[in-house]
């Protein structure tokens, strides 16, 4: 599992440099991120290398943030990496709510992070078919 | 519990003779001492015997806001500055402020009205009042102030401002009754939790006498639940005398007017017409036993409802039950009249909403267009937009359930909306 944070923002300009630069100030690297927005405020999905640190900071500045987990799965990084993953997930019938992704400095990997309907169906298909769990303290090193 | 037994468990028809025979010599004294009074008594074809006790009341004109701006700032007092100790200010509307004066026996009538009010919650001498009220022209500092010394309290006056050192003061001194704003105390609590203290443990408060603005019963509870204390509304506006022309008791349902000073009728705002009991309309005072500048029938320009029958506590004075916002500030959005106040209960009960919020009305074309920012709370982030969505969802279709009106609401980050440690600005509206 990889910790995830979700932040409120408004749609206006100048509230991403608010947040990214408390992250900044804190020393806090952010290894990805995906922003999901409507007509007036987004949320913005990270994945950093110091969750806890991350969330204790960005909540003393009083952003709205709330910590959760999510899947983290290695594939190579190479074309056709992603398709792996989503067949193995569309034969067992598991729904995916948002997948991004995001390559490592080494080893020719990338990390793929995904929000599924079923999470434990998911580790059981996706063990089954060899593939590899990512875990929050290899994100952190990465 | 009672200050002045006497007075506040009058009967009925004890309180409505002693009402006519100050009403009588009120009339005689303004006649004779207001020119103001005496023009307008002469353009009605009216003289002070023609009011005979209570029921008469309806034959006396009006006196309003504006009556207060036009004679600024001495013009409709009673007697010269000789006798006139203490003079306060409330902002006005529009330009200068409304002054009023104060003889020695009005702070005395005020002081009373002020004890019988802080006694009305069941606090005594053995409370630790800690009034945070502004101190100055404005009459909720001073009022409270002196209320809590005649009844014997330890007050602590430490007027407004700096939140941190109120929360200092009352953790170190041990204040059991807070006075401020509603909106103050929310204010307080949120600011507590920041940083760390927590009510239960850390504070002792039991009491909160909270007026100057309108605020509902949701909000009464979220107080009450975050401070750790009952919640009680104090009723007053500075025309009359201030805060403490009515208090709620311990039942808390509805604020007592002390109507054996302050004689109080419902009239419809547009006619002027008096209303009957159980109706909604404008509250209107005249005062009884000041002397310093008293006014006949004044209208406050609150809506409210007046409830005449015997409260559990054992007072008959009547009960208003919560001001339903301001004549004048009543919102026709699309041809339905909305109130803010209305507004704000319909938040309250959706738990997700934080205490904050802000109504904002634009004119896009010819249609007026009511916006409910609200700000986010913590428990709502979610990594998923529609679970946001849908709470944006829920609030438009609870408030366009309960007023029949649609709305756009706009969630925003906590901590952006405006917060006032006087009277909270909740309303924008930024039509022509």
């Amino acid at each position: 599992m990889i910790k995830q944070l979700s932040v409120f923002l408004e749609n206006e300009p100048g509230r991403l440099v608010k947040v990214t630069r408390i992250l900044e100030d804190a020393g806090i690297d952010i290894r990805a991120l995906t922003v999901a927005e409507t007509a007036d405020f987004g949320i913005l999905r990270i994945i950093v290398d110091d969750p806890d640190k991350a969330h204790g900071i960005l909540k003393e500045n009083n952003v709205a943030v709330a910590s959760d987990s999510v899947l983290g799965v290695e594939v190579d990084d190479k074309p056709g990496g992603l398709r792996v993953i989503a067949e193995i997930l569309a034969e067992g019938e598991v729904n995916i709510e948002y997948v991004y992704a995001f390559a490592t400095r080494s080893r020719g990997k990338a990390f793929i992070v995904l929000r599924v309907d079923d999470r434990e169906r998911a580790v059981e298909v996706l063990n089954s078919s060899n593939i590899r769990l990512v875990e929050q303290n290899e994100v952190s090193g990465v | 519990m009672y200050w002045n037994r006497k007075a506040e468990t009058l009967k009925p028809g004890e309180l409505r003779r002693l009402q006519g025979k100050r009403l009588k010599k009120v009339t005689k004294y303004v006649y004779r001492n207001s020119g103001f009074y005496k023009k307008k008594f002469r353009d009605l074809g009216l003289k002070p015997g023609d009011i005979r006790g209570v029921e008469d009341l309806g034959r006396l004109p009006f006196t309003r806001k504006s009556d207060l701006r036009d004679n600024y700032p001495y013009g409709l007092f009673c007697t010269g500055l000789e006798s006139i100790v203490r003079v306060h200010a409330s902002s006005g509307t529009t330009g200068k402020p409304t002054v009023v004066g104060y003889t020695g026996n009005d702070i005395e009538l005020w002081t009373e009205v002020m004890a019988r009010s802080i006694m009305a919650t069941g606090s005594t001498r053995k409370d630790v009042l800690h009034v945070a009220y502004g101190y100055g022209l404005f009459t909720g500092g001073l009022g409270l102030h002196y209320g809590g010394e005649r009844v014997g309290c330890t007050v602590i006056p430490a007027s407004g401002g700096n939140t941190a050192r109120h929360l200092l003061l009352m953790q170190d001194l041990g204040s059991t009754v807070l006075a401020c704003t509603p909106s103050y105390a929310v204010y307080l609590a949120e600011y507590a939790e920041k940083e760390g203290i927590d009510p239960r443990e850390d504070l002792r408060l039991r009491v909160g006498v909270f007026g100057a603005e309108p605020w509902s019963e949701p909000m009464r509870k979220r107080i009450e639940d975050a401070l750790d204390l009952k919640a009680y509304d104090i009723y007053g506006l500075s025309e009359i005398v201030g805060p403490g022309v009515a208090q709620e008791c311990e039942e808390q349902c509805g604020a007592h007017i002390w109507s054996d000073h302050f004689l109080p009728e419902i009239v419809d705002p547009e006619t002027g017409e008096q209303l009957g009991e159980g109706e909604e309309g404008e509250l209107v005072f005249t005062t009884l036993t000041k002397d310093g500048i008293p006014l006949l029938r004044y209208r406050t320009g609150d809506r409210t409802i007046l409830e005449y029958d015997k409260c559990s506590c054992g007072r008959y004075h009547p009960r208003m039950i919560k001001v339903r916002g301001r004549v004048d500030d009543m919102l026709i959005i699309r041809g339905v009249n909305v109130f803010p106040s209305q507004i704000e209960h319909v938040l309250l009960r959706i738990p997700e909403v934080g205490s904050h919020y802000l109504l904002v009305v634009e004119r896009e074309g010819p249609l007026d267009v009511l916006t409910v920012k609200v700000e986010v709370t913590e428990d709502v982030i979610s990594d998923r937009v529609r679970d946001l969505m849908k709470l944006e969802e829920n609030i438009k279709s609870s408030i366009s359930q309960a007023l029949g009106i649609k709305v756009d609401v706009e969630l925003v980050e906590p901590f952006t909306l405006e917060r006032s440690k006087g009277k909270a600005v909740r309303l924008k509206d930024l039509r022509e």
